[in-house]
């Protein structure tokens, strides 16, 4: 159950079906349609929102709703944006933001890869069983860790570090990340394997040169869910950083004015979700792809 | 990777690493990392839990304290609140989606809308739905919708606000007003209001006219009692509007409403059929309804509410995928033979779809489950200072009580440790699952 159905169902069309036939299957859908069609105007107009709120000048802002921009839009303004990109601080979060969701992204990757082989390929005692713990640590609430690795960190100087929070996300993607490359490795076909292991090639050489690009799909998906989980965060940064703000810490410190600088707010917001977005739309098929392999079995 | 046979076995231990060293170097950081990360912090947690603010041992004083201390059994409600609608209201409303988006030929379009808030962080999710809920329903999507929804059934008022031209009328906006002098039938009735700005007059108004009396009726005008310059009040005059659209009343002696109409563009209006004597006539104060208000969705009563539709907003998309995956594995000729039996398209959803989909509900609502649990960035960015308590879960309780200024690492580890008990049903659920599969 991995494939995505992103296409709609086949409907076979009797090619001898008369008009009236096919009117009236029409008409009986239209309730349907209409209410799906109004379910996914809905779905839109937060985001949309968020968008033209971005574009109202504080002044428009205090008397106006973001949807008379649909109307008069001579209201619109880029000013907002400008000034957030000149913002002592938000280009900056943008930034860092970058940094920890690419380092959180690709050394779980690593990580996760060697260990999923591992568990999928290599025969040693107790195999099972650290699967087991492994499947269990998928549950365990992040809040679990706060305290003990706040002290942590600043026992070992690395809290408030870019590092730090790359390690944080790293730790708490593992469990999912091994679990769903373990179990897309184990669906390679075995002949494969064992014929390299017969024409002699090292363990580290079949990872290499067999297992990662087999396993690229799974290795796809998973990227793009760790990326977005590491975008995202808030949780994180705000407990093991201070002056490393990420751009949502760094819009959450903005919020403690909310109301008096949403034209700061709306527009870092909206640049905040630009990428993750990007990301989405680009791979929403390895997206799907990870999300079914993760949670249908 | 057996040992050459000619080798002298080593030492057991050592032969045990030599053996399994490449299983150990593939293993070894991620165990590493999690051993660091995850299971030495939830041992520590557990520990730390039993001590309090200070260091020094309390036992369970602070498990006592999460049930006692009223912010927190408040955060304790919430979590119930939430636990049981959203994993519920997710699932049932993507099994909906799921269903309906196989009869359409833009299900593709239709996806990618609802699932695109997956991708958009809780706390971005937040700032938008703050935005969203905005009080004051020319600012708030939300309550401007539902103004315009209500504006069908109850229509604002015509008027904001008026008073009387001449001491003849009584009464307020709110009450409405009423002529002091009686009438009967073939009496005019000459309601002059002032205080009206110029911008809040109907567009259709025409200039006003004296009503002329009328047999077996009772005739009138309502209009805006006031030309530049001043006038005269209480005498129609040139320049003065008539007032079109507001409800005027007759009320009989004994102050019983009658008769109920509405003026015309030039402000007349007539009661016909009129019958006895001490009648008077009146504004009634529907013409002055205040214009719709807004609920309150950030407030305390109904925050957590609004923050559930959010939440719902962004994994409605997340059920309706998994389940659209799982609903296409399903059997075409199964849903098939039972429409030829003559199943209706509900039984067929009730008595088939839903039964064997059975798992895959199940599987979307513990994921629900578990991250409901841990829902705090969207808490956390949506709920204004003032009511940040009256939104909060457990989860936020945790970072609040630990990080949020108190600095409580005993208090805050009894509350981690809270969590983790609640998770712990389905640790045990994921793993009897996968060692049935083995």
């Amino acid at each position: 159950m991995t494939t995505y159905e992103a296409e709609a169902p086949v409907v076979i069309r009797d090619p001898s079906e008369a008009p009236a036939a096919r009117i009236g299957r029409f008409v009986t859908k239209l309730p349907m349609q209409i209410f799906l069609l109004c379910v996914g105007v809905l779905w839109l107009i937060p985001a949309l929102g968020l968008f033209l709120t971005s574009l109202l000048s504080p002044t428009d802002y205090a008397v106006e709703g973001w949807w008379k921009v649909i109307a008069h839009p001579h209201l619109a303004t880029w000013a907002n944006y400008g000034e957030v990109w000149n913002h002592t601080d938000i280009p900056h979060s943008l930034l860092l933001t970058a940094e920890i969701a690419v380092g959180g992204t690709l050394l779980p990757i690593v990580i996760a890869a060697s260990a999923g082989y591992a568990f999928a390929w290599i025969d040693f005692p107790g195999r099972d069983w650290l699967f087991v713990i492994v499947i269990a640590l998928l549950v365990v609430p992040l809040q679990m860790a706060l305290i003990p690795m706040f002290r942590l960190y600043n026992t070992l100087g690395i809290y408030d570090t870019v590092i730090g929070l790359i390690l944080f996300h790293t730790a708490f993607g593992l469990p999912f990340a091994i679990f769903l490359l373990r179990n897309f490795f184990i669906g390679i076909p075995r002949d494969i394997l064992e014929s390299a292991r017969i024409d002699g090639a090292s363990e580290i050489r079949i990872f290499l040169r067999l297992i990662l690009p087999l396993g690229l799909p799974a290795i796809a998906s998973l990227a793009i869910f760790q990326f977005l989980w590491t975008w995202n965060d808030l949780l994180v940064a705000l407990t093991m950083a201070q002056s490393k703000q990420p751009i949502t810490v760094a819009i959450f410190s903005q919020l403690r004015q909310f109301g008096s600088n949403i034209d700061i707010i709306a527009p870092a917001s909206f640049m905040s979700l630009v990428i993750p977005l990007g990301v989405f739309f680009a791979f929403q098929r390895y997206f799907v792809q990870g999300l079914l392999a993760g949670s249908v079995k | 990777m057996e040992p050459p046979p000619a080798a002298a076995p080593p030492a057991p231990s050592s032969s045990f690493l030599r053996r399994h060293a490449v299983a150990i170097g593939f293993l070894l950081p991620a165990t590493i990392m999690l051993g660091v990360w995850i299971v030495y912090p939830t041992i520590y947690t557990i520990w730390r839990s039993f001590f309090g603010r200070n260091g020094g041992f309390v036992g369970i004083d602070n498990y006592k304290a999460i049930f006692t201390t009223h912010i927190l059994v408040k955060a304790i409600e919430n979590t119930a609140i939430w636990i049981l609608v959203a994993p519920a209201l997710v699932t049932a409303i993507g099994l909906v989606f799921a269903v309906l988006t196989e009869r359409i030929r833009w299900a593709v379009a239709f996806k990618t809308v609802v699932f695109m808030p997956m991708a958009i962080s809780l706390f971005a999710t937040g700032v938008i739905w703050h935005v969203m809920y905005i009080k004051d329903p020319s600012q708030g999507a939300v309550n401007a919708g539902i103004g315009a929804v209500r504006s069908w059934f109850e229509a604002p008022g015509v008027l904001q606000s008026a008073n009387p031209s001449t001491p003849t009328l009584t009464g307020s906006p709110q009450s409405g007003f009423v002529l002091r002098k009686p009438l009967a039938a073939g009496g005019t009735a000459e309601l002059g209001l002032t205080a009206i700005p110029p911008d809040e007059v109907p567009a259709a108004a025409k200039q006003a006219v004296t009503p002329r009396s009328k047999e077996g009726a009772i005739t009138g005008v309502v209009w805006r009692d006031f030309s530049p310059g001043g006038g005269t009040p209480g005498k129609v005059e040139n320049g003065e509007l008539g007032l079109p659209g507001v409800t005027v009343d007759l009320f009989d002696s004994s102050g019983k409403q009658v008769q109920t109409t509405t003026a015309a563009d030039d402000g007349t209006f007539t009661f016909a059929d009129v019958k006895g004597s001490g009648l008077r006539a009146g504004v009634d104060s529907s013409t002055f309804a205040a214009p719709y208000g807004g609920v309150s969705w950030l407030g305390p009563k109904l925050i957590t509410p609004a923050i559930i539709i959010s939440y719902i907003w962004v994994w409605a998309g997340f059920a309706m995928v998994v389940i659209g995956a799982g609903l296409a594995a399903i059997s075409r000729e199964v849903l098939e033979a039972a429409r030829t039996d003559g199943a209706t398209e509900w039984q067929v959803f009730r008595r088939i779809t839903v039964p064997m989909l059975a798992p895959v509900l199940s599987v979307v609502f513990i994921t629900m489950l578990i991250n409901v649990l841990k829902v705090f960035d969207v808490i956390i960015s949506i709920a204004p200072g003032s009511t940040q308590s009256d939104a909060a879960v457990i989860a936020v309780q945790m970072w609040r009580q630990s990080f949020g200024g108190s600095n409580n690492f005993g208090l805050g580890s009894a509350i981690a440790v809270f969590l983790f008990v609640l998770v712990v049903p389905v640790l045990l659920l994921n793993v009897r699952r996968f060692r049935r599969e083995v």
